[in-house]
């Protein structure tokens, strides 16, 4: 990328701010200075449950809220938000993904793979025939 | 009817501070110092243009002009905003202590108008309790992470922020002249009353966060605003505000 490029803004509130034209050569992040993210879990209904919506910077608990009511309960409703510290949430590593493998296979573990319904239709049907059965001996 | 005009020099005077206030926050708008609070600043900014809006809204029912036509039509002189929402600010640290100053007295003034004998304005300030709540909830963190969390530089910059700013905010309970008709027809306790709250209210948190709050009683407050005597950096603000709306003011939108 070229060195020399300058930056010059059409908006009063950017010229406002007398920010130099030159730009300083790229230095980067020092190592740690990010700030921590929180994950974000968003309930739309009292009693309904928090779903995880997605995550933002902040640099304490407090401010995560601050910034995720914003962020996040800004265009849909809501009445309440969890966050929690990216770094506190126990997970699986990616290397451990094999563990799972083989669980689109295991289709007898589907319950739509009960006919329970049919069951139930079959009975019920059996049950009022004996009824009209009875019915008709006496 | 009853207290008109009264009642109009309080919906103007509010309406004027919300739309400024509104408008100087948006300027950090794209700016802010990280994503995250660009978004919470401009939204912010947002509510108080809505809140500006209700109240235009409601004196056009009084019968003033359209909402538009007062926020963008009318001369300096008409405008009743108080000098601290006129300030610009090229520290965000004056943009979040201004915030912190301006909607603590937000907060007071709203929640004495939810039982104001003006029902229009007592709906108004229920159905913005929320908004307010969580804007002061805002500032209020970022006095905390800033002044007793924060370092030796943000402190000293907030601290030089509030020893600017607080004459300002005193200028913001300007005593007007309807004032005690106000108390009286139970539409508003009055500015003298809503300053004494205030102040209840923001020095103990001020002091908590970890500032020194300036001597009250030693200090002169900025008024005129009330009065249509502005800042020199009201008229610049009023000419980039309405720059699009007046080359066509009919353009429907």
């Amino acid at each position: 990328m070229s060195r020399d490029v300058t930056l010059q803004s059409l908006d009063p509130r950017v010229t406002r701010l007398a920010i130099p034209t030159e730009q300083e050569p790229f230095v980067g992040v020092p190592e740690g200075s990010h700030l921590q993210t929180f994950e974000v879990f968003h309930q739309a209904k009292s009693g309904a449950r928090h779903i995880h919506v997605g995550s933002i910077h902040a640099p304490n608990a407090e401010m995560a809220m601050v910034f995720a009511k914003e962020q996040y309960a800004r265009r849909s409703q809501c009445v309440n938000l969890w966050v929690v510290k990216t770094s506190e949430v126990i997970a699986f590593s990616p290397d451990d993904a094999d563990l799972f493998a083989t669980t689109p296979e295991k289709d007898y573990r589907d319950a739509s793979g009960y006919k329970v319904m049919q069951k139930i239709l079959a009975w019920k049907q059996r049950i009022q025939q004996e009824q009209s059965q009875q019915q008709q001996s006496e | 009817m009853e207290h008109r005009a009264a009642l109009e020099d309080l919906l103007v005077r509010m309406a004027d501070d919300a739309l400024i206030y509104g408008h100087r926050n948006s300027e950090w708008t794209g700016l802010a110092p990280i994503l995250e609070e660009d978004i919470a600043f401009s939204s912010i900014a947002q509510d108080k243009i809505g809140h500006a809006l209700a109240l235009y809204t409601l004196l056009h029912q009084l019968g003033h002009p359209k909402p538009d036509h007062m926020a963008f039509m009318r001369q300096e002189h008409q405008y009743r905003c108080c000098h601290l929402v006129e300030l610009p600010t090229q520290d965000y640290a004056v943009a979040l202590m201004r915030h912190a100053l301006f909607d603590y007295a937000e907060r007071v003034r709203y929640e004495a108008l939810r039982e104001s004998a003006y029902k229009p304005l007592a709906e108004l300030a229920n159905k913005v309790r929320g908004e307010i709540k969580y804007h002061v909830f805002h500032a209020n963190t970022w006095l905390r992470l800033l002044g007793s969390e924060g370092t030796d530089e943000s402190r000293a910059r907030m601290q030089a922020a509030l020893d600017l700013l607080m004459p300002y905010a005193l200028g913001m309970f300007e005593p007007s002249p309807y004032d005690d008709e106000l108390w009286r027809s139970g539409i508003f306790p009055g500015e003298n009353a809503i300053r004494s709250r205030w102040l209840d209210d923001i020095v103990p948190v001020l002091e908590s966060s970890g500032y020194r709050v300036p001597s009250i009683e030693a200090l002169e407050p900025t008024v005129g605003g009330r009065r249509g005597y502005h800042t020199e950096h009201f008229q610049p603000l009023l000419d980039e505000m309405t720059i699009v709306f007046r080359l066509d003011p009919d353009a429907e939108w």
